[in-house]
């Protein structure tokens, strides 16, 4: 074969081809790096956390009466307090977020569904402890009432909105135009429509939006500092009281310097980081299920 | 400066699927050799194995011999990049660079082979756009962006930002299907000026249009869905259209399928 | 349905109506230049307070956190589109995903205990290098290098913001248009030099506007950084360099938490997350505008 020394099919330039290399190199080496605080943080948690979460007791008690020198406890309190609040959080911030949603993708025409666009946007950036705050002044500076675990639930309102609408308006678009169509023809009317055929299309949209959301929320740390008091023993009334929660949990011990206590905190984000993942991963999982069947 | 272009036993796949076999023609230097037949053909897949564009679909691969004079674009040690640098291609719709100026889009090849004298470039790129004939439409806007011209202004952009390199061979893959009738005369007026110094494969599905711009025309068809396009006959472009020696390439002209 | 979008608009507009008015009684009190000054005494009286160490620890963290993770996330959203083979591309972004998931205050933990011990050791070879060839600039000499310094929290930010921006970076790379590629492939562009001529490009909004949105998580960012930057000593001269400790917006307020004791001091907190509010929208308007207008053209 000529090909090799031909003239016309002479190879490129070495230092194109070494340009070309380098930044192959490059895009390989930004993956390793994103990749490693991932699996250090991990290796850190499952190392230094581990521990204590083979233990039946670390699932079923609370901290109450445990010392920094005293070896486990439970972080049940925690477990409880940190599923309350959210739970009651998507209590609130499902109807509104699928409302919003649906106003958007159904309703929504001209300047109120731009500015209502926006502020869903507006929303996803506002800081937790932005959205702590307000319901400070409005919860405690304004009503006079307490720090307690429903005021917390009220501030992740906020976070957890943005989330619902976003993702259960990516499902509701979805929804082929025709099926919407084929319900009008037949003179049921919008919002029957909706109801029937459109909700329960969008089903995995909105369910995946909901765990996104409580895996968001769970996490929050800043709210609970604000407005939800940490406390060592299981509390689950949300309007009197103290109340645990994984992330104050962690933030009450992590300055100690005693071995138990440093355990329980590492145990605990393993713990909290159990719970956020195997959310965000069925979140996925859903909306995966969810958008195969759509599209075929 | 044009070369000539041989296929042996060519076979063109994407993964499992053989979308085009067993082709052998000769594409002549210096004239225009049209692809027609029927869509699904394989005559837009094939033309795309003579710069390798069909490696970047994922599973792109061929089998056999395509030959530019004596060599073999797809010998071991080829760089495609180099074939592509050598065999330029104008596509379906006209794609400038969005975000380059019309100089810059003219220009960008001659860049990419590290031309940077000022001077040349301005000449090269003169010279480029007089040869698409777009030279006095745009040479008071030279600076203004590509996308800001008309769709046949766009597509004789692409022409001369393909011939700025002063390519072997010019590959165009239906360049006026996305044109207006008038735009796509000047165009064809354009292939027929550029025939002088280069080969040119073209691709169209307007028999008219084959008929009007080029000397050598080439017939594909297909057996069936799911069946590779073959090679029916390769000919002078003027007997082929008045005396087809093969049925189907007379049902197909005649407008009885396709 | 149309009464739930509204509750939205209404909620935001809540939020600064009321941390305004909460703010303003104490603003009015305020004996120091709320914007210039350093000094941060709430609870005396008459109160004196200002956000300029605040809003510098803040801002030179955040900007130096998108520093950071822009290149990388850009690589990776490349890496993701452009080079890895299609089996393996939706899984990596999945993983990428993931990082987005781990609540911040493990970050802040794992950043303390973890990360900072690696970055403040005497011998560390980063940070002195960094302090050999940039010394020069107050940014970057040391006077000492504290535990929880600023350039710690960055590093963390960074990797925080990463998720996000690569995310958003992928999606505007999706979108180049097949023909902006080709045309660059046919020209006898390498993969590289494609990128550079269509895709870049055409994405380069959109960077910019993940990038301003990686920015505005940056900023508001609480527990993480409140966890790792150590706070400076009441009434110690303020030190600018990224190897000091430092207190932004929200590690002051975080800090301060449990003792919102009087309207008076609280409102200076709440002063400071107003204009934490402030920043943070504006940030996110400008992000969202520029992406807005992409999708239009």
């Amino acid at each position: 074969m000529a090909t090799a020394t031909s003239t016309t099919l002479a190879p490129i330039s070495d230092s194109r081809k070494l340009r070309n290399h380098v930044a192959t190199f490059a895009m390989y080496a930004c993956f390793v790096i994103a990749m490693i605080p991932l699996v250090w943080i991990i290796w850190t948690l499952v190392a230094k956390g581990a521990g204590l979460l083979g233990d039946p007791h670390w699932w079923t008690n609370s901290q109450r009466g445990i010392t920094s020198r005293i070896q486990g406890g439970g972080a049940y309190h925690a477990i409880i307090g940190t599923l309350l609040m959210a739970l009651v959080t998507a209590l609130i911030a499902v109807p509104l977020g699928v409302g919003t949603a649906i106003y958007l993708v159904e309703y929504g025409r001209g300047r109120i569904a731009r500015a209502v666009s926006f502020m869903v946007d507006v929303l996803t950036g506002v800081p937790s402890i932005v959205a702590a705050l307000f319901i400070y002044a409005l919860w405690i500076g304004t009503f006079g009432l307490h720090r307690v675990g429903f005021a917390v639930s009220l501030a992740l309102v906020l976070l957890m909105i943005p989330v619902i609408v976003r993702s259960t308006e990516e499902m509701l678009r979805l929804v082929p135009r025709d099926l919407r169509e084929a319900a009008f023809a037949l003179g049921v009317p919008r919002w029957k429509t909706i109801m029937s055929i459109v909700l329960p299309t969008a089903f995995s949209g909105i369910v995946t939006g909901i765990m996104l959301g409580l895996a968001r929320v769970m996490g929050e740390t800043a709210p609970l500092l604000i407005l939800g008091p940490y406390a060592k023993a299981i509390n689950t009334n949300l309007f009197s009281g103290n109340m645990a929660a994984l992330p104050t949990m962690i933030n009450q011990d992590r300055v100690e310097a005693l071995k138990p206590a440093v355990d329980r905190v590492w145990s605990a984000a393993l713990t909290l980081i159990l719970l956020v993942m195997v959310l965000s991963l069925l979140g996925r999982l859903v909306s995966r299920l969810g958008s195969v069947k759509t599209s075929r | 400066m044009a070369k000539r272009i041989d296929t042996s036993g060519l076979d063109v796949f994407y993964g499992d699927f053989k979308a085009v076999e067993d082709v052998s023609l000769t594409v002549e230097p210096r004239s225009v050799t049209a692809f027609i037949g029927p869509s699904g053909c394989g005559k837009s897949t094939l033309l795309r194995t003579f710069n390798r564009m069909h490696e970047v679909v994922p599973g792109g691969r061929v089998a056999g011999k395509v030959l530019l004079d004596d060599e073999d674009l797809y010998a071991e040690g080829v760089d495609p990049v180099a074939v592509r640098r050598t065999v330029g291609m104008v596509f379906q719709r006209p794609n400038p660079f969005p975000t380059m100026s019309i100089y810059d889009n003219v220009a960008s090849g001659l860049r990419l082979n590290g031309v940077k004298g000022r001077t040349l470039l301005d000449e090269t790129v003169e010279q480029s756009l007089r040869r698409a004939n777009l030279w006095e439409e745009v040479k008071d806007r030279l600076n203004k962006a590509g996308s800001g011209l008309s769709g046949g202004q766009q597509q004789r952009l692409c022409i001369a930002r393909a011939i700025a390199v002063e390519p072997q061979v010019l590959l165009m893959d239906e360049p006026c299907s996305a044109l207006d009738p008038i735009s796509t005369l000047a165009i064809e007026d354009l292939i027929f000026e550029l025939k002088n110094r280069y080969t040119i494969v073209i691709v169209t599905h307007n028999m008219q249009q084959a008929a009007r711009v080029s000397d050598r025309t080439a017939f594909f068809t297909i057996a069936g869905a799911g069946k590779p396009g073959r090679l029916i006959e390769i000919g002078d472009t003027a007997e082929m259209f008045s005396r087809p020696s093969e049925r189907a390439t007379e049902d197909y002209i005649t407008g009885r399928f396709g | 349905m149309r009464g739930a979008g509204l509750a939205v608009v209404l909620l935001v507009a809540l939020v600064g109506i009321f941390l305004t008015w909460k703010a303003v009684p104490s603003l009015l009190h305020n004996k120091a230049p709320f914007l210039t000054s350093r000094v941060w005494s709430p609870d005396t009286n008459p109160p004196r307070f200002g956000i300029a160490a605040l809003l510098w620890t803040t801002v030179i963290s955040s900007i130096v956190a998108m520093l950071l993770a822009v290149p990388v996330a850009v690589g990776v959203a490349l890496f993701i589109t452009q080079y890895a083979p299609k089996r393996l591309a939706t899984p990596v972004a999945y993983v990428v995903d993931l990082l987005a998931a781990v609540p911040s205050i493990i970050f802040g933990l794992w950043g303390i205990a973890v990360l900072g011990p690696v970055l403040a050791a005497p011998n560390s070879g980063l940070r002195q290098g960094i302090e050999n060839s940039l010394g020069w600039i107050p940014l970057f000499s040391s006077t000492g290098v504290s535990a929880g310094n600023v350039f710690l929290a960055s590093i963390v930010l960074a990797i925080m913001i990463l998720p996000i921006v690569t995310a958003l970076s992928r999606e505007v790379f999706l979108q180049v248009p097949r023909a902006n590629i080709e045309a660059a492939q046919a020209l006898g562009a390498t993969k590289w030099e494609t990128i550079r001529m269509a895709v870049l490009p055409f994405g380069r909004p959109g960077v910019i506007s993940a990038s301003m949105l990686g920015l505005g998580r940056a900023l508001g960012e609480t527990i993480a950084v409140t966890i790792i930057l150590s706070t400076p000593n009441i009434g110690a001269p303020f030190d600018p360099s990224l190897w000091a400790g430092g207190e932004t917006f929200a590690s002051k307020i975080a800090n301060a938490a449990g003792e919102f004791d009087t309207p008076q001091k609280t409102g200076a907190y709440i002063s400071a997350g107003l204009v934490l509010f402030v920043v943070t929208f504006a940030v996110n308007a400008v992000a969202r505008v520029v992406i807005s207008r992409r999708k239009e053209v």
